[in-house]
């Protein structure tokens, strides 16, 4: 059963009214003391009192550079950062020792795509690699497979692979509705094929995509598998080791969490077969003037100070959200993208990018409204204190494919109601008229 | 949000001035608005008239918002058949007045229709939109120039 149809039947215990006064934001007004109806969650979510509370807690007690120094705020700084890397590996099922913070999920695809690149450099140059390190070596002839829905942080690091390497990209096609075409699965994936990287739930068209048919056919060549679930993790419950890939990468700011904290969970022997990333303090084993060697993972590829308020903050955002439950985040979103779904088919001149139905299907809904730029949609929608996301969503192939320049999309998240539905779909109606078009 | 939509700003945008590629021209260019997407191809194409060096047509395709399509049919009007010198002083007006938060209204007298995106300044997201087809058109001016220079 898939997640969507396991939310379906279940009804949503979020009381949005309560859930807002732990977003202080949410209570402001804009433009003109209009309400704010934030429906950008996909760009970017709000921070609960929690989350703030936290990092400002962390810096009025216990503020140090962790891993450290011999005092004991250096020790409480260490205990803090390491303890939210076990709070937020939790959360998705995981070993603290297999999560990686980075800034962004941006970083954390780079750091796999430099995994191989980095490779592939240092066996031209014979310079020493770990165990087990052969698999991301590439070479003319190997090939990188992602799909054509991918954000550009999970295409233009491979297209950089591929310059750098000589390997050769390419992609699982979509069908006119957004999905993936799998027909062509078994026709892109070879042996040559020596990763496949692709996103789990697409930012621009609320697609999810099924992972086990990938996994499957990536298994059968000894492909690496990538997940990209930064639009996935946030919404649904995911537990990294159950999805059968070899490794999945997220951001924090996009459930709950500050800016400035990502994730990148991988299988244990693929982080200890991967050369670092960045380099430099913190992820040495010894130095000496002549060379260097690397600690294991996670600080392999944790160079430098890293994000401790960040991730304090991250882990109270885990917390948050395992208190209301994912099942619960997960049905809530279900039920407001089903609603806002039925309720922008009444608009005349709407039309969704992306699946109409709710099979397989996550909160981001794109649209474009006939005969006005989604640009100007934004504008006239925030012009009613609607905040929602214009242009071509970094996933700028997938909106070629799909014959639009761009799109406005809204996400919505646990703290929107049908009242934040009502108000944009009413907003929406008055589009065409603004532009003399309908 | 009246401001931004001037009534003339929607007339252009829906009756533009001057679209589409004509013959001759010396430059073409191809500009884009990477964090939106909105394209503009520009021709530009001078003649010398005793002496003066004159706009003497620009010709345009793209695709972009209501902000950015009437701004190149402003342009059009606004450029197009001028002398150079004055041509790059209106540009100047445009660009001061879209870069000054809202502080510059602009003068009707000497800018015509593109006094209409005084509103745009104060949507600091949307000025890119607007500058679009002028950096366009000076990019093609700097490539005719700097290319006569060479000659």
């Amino acid at each position: 059963m898939s997640i969507s149809e396991a939310t379906a039947s279940q009804r949503t215990d979020i009381d949005v009214n309560a859930l807002r006064k732990e977003f202080p934001i949410l209570g402001r007004t804009v433009r003109d003391d209009r309400r704010l109806v934030y429906l950008d969650s996909g760009a970017t979510s709000q921070k609960p009192l929690a989350v703030l509370d936290a990092e400002r807690a962390y810096y009025l007690t216990s503020n140090a550079a962790a891993h450290r120094g011999a005092h004991q705020l250096a020790e409480e700084a260490t205990e803090a950062y390491e303890g939210s890397r076990a709070r937020v590996a939790a959360f998705v099922g995981a070993s603290a020792d297999d999560v990686v913070f980075t800034r962004n999920a941006t970083e954390s695809l780079n750091l796999m795509a430099y995994a191989f690149s980095n490779a592939t450099d240092k066996a031209r140059t014979g310079a020493p690699l770990p165990d087990g390190a052969g698999r991301f070596i590439l070479a003319p002839g190997d090939e990188i497979l992602v799909t054509e829905m991918e954000h550009h942080a999970n295409l233009v690091p491979w297209q950089e692979v591929c310059a750098k390497t000589g390997a050769t990209l390419r992609w699982i096609g979509l069908t006119d509705e957004g999905r993936l075409d799998l027909s062509s699965l078994d026709r892109l994936v070879s042996p040559r094929t020596k990763v496949i990287s692709f996103v789990h739930q697409s930012n621009l068209l609320g697609t999810i995509n099924p992972v086990p048919p990938i996994v499957e056919a990536a298994r059968a060549v000894g492909a690496l598998v990538v997940l990209d679930a930064c639009q996935s993790i946030p919404h649904m419950p995911v537990d990294v080791a159950d999805l059968g890939v070899d490794a999945v990468a997220w951001s924090g700011h996009k459930m709950l969490g500050p800016t400035g904290i990502g994730c990148l969970w991988a299988r244990r022997e693929v982080l200890e077969s991967m050369p670092p990333f960045l380099t430099g303090g913190s992820m040495i084993e010894m130095v000496t003037m002549e060379a260097s060697t690397f600690a294991p993972p996670p600080r392999r590829f944790e160079a430098g100070v890293p994000m401790i308020a960040q991730s304090v903050g991250l882990a109270a955002a885990c917390d948050m959200l395992d208190d209301i439950g994912m099942d619960n985040v997960a049905a809530h979103d279900y039920a407001l993208t089903d609603y806002a779904l039925a309720r922008m088919a009444e608009v005349p001149g709407v039309a969704v990018v992306g699946p109409t139905d709710m099979q397989m299907r996550g909160s981001a809904i794109s649209f474009v409204v006939d005969g006005v730029h989604p640009h100007d949609v934004g504008q006239v929608l925030d012009d009613r204190g609607i905040a929602v996301r214009v242009g071509h969503h970094c996933a700028w192939p997938a909106c070629r494919r799909l014959g639009v320049p761009a799109t406005t999309r809204i996400s919505p998240y646990i703290y929107n109601g049908r009242d934040d539905i009502d108000a944009f779909v009413d907003a929406l109606g008055h589009v065409r008229s603004v532009f003399g078009v309908g | 949000m009246e401001d931004l939509y001037q009534e003339i700003i929607l007339d252009h945008y829906r009756h533009p001035q001057g679209r589409g590629l004509r013959e001759p021209f010396e430059a073409q260019v191809h500009h884009v608005n990477p964090t939106c997407g909105d394209e503009i191809d520009l021709r530009l194409h001078m003649e010398d008239r005793d002496g003066v060096q004159v706009v003497a047509d620009v010709s345009y395709e793209g695709q972009g918002c209501s902000i950015s399509q009437a701004s190149a049919s402003v342009l059009y009007d606004t450029v197009a058949g001028k002398p150079l010198p004055e041509a790059l002083e209106s540009m100047r007006l445009f660009q001061e007045m879209l870069q000054s938060k809202g502080e510059v209204q602009g003068d009707e007298e000497a800018m015509g229709d593109a006094v209409a995106f005084a509103g745009v300044a104060k949507y600091p997201a949307r000025v890119k939109c607007a500058l679009l087809p002028w950096m366009a058109w000076k990019d093609a001016v700097v490539r005719v120039t700097e290319g006569g220079a060479d000659e």
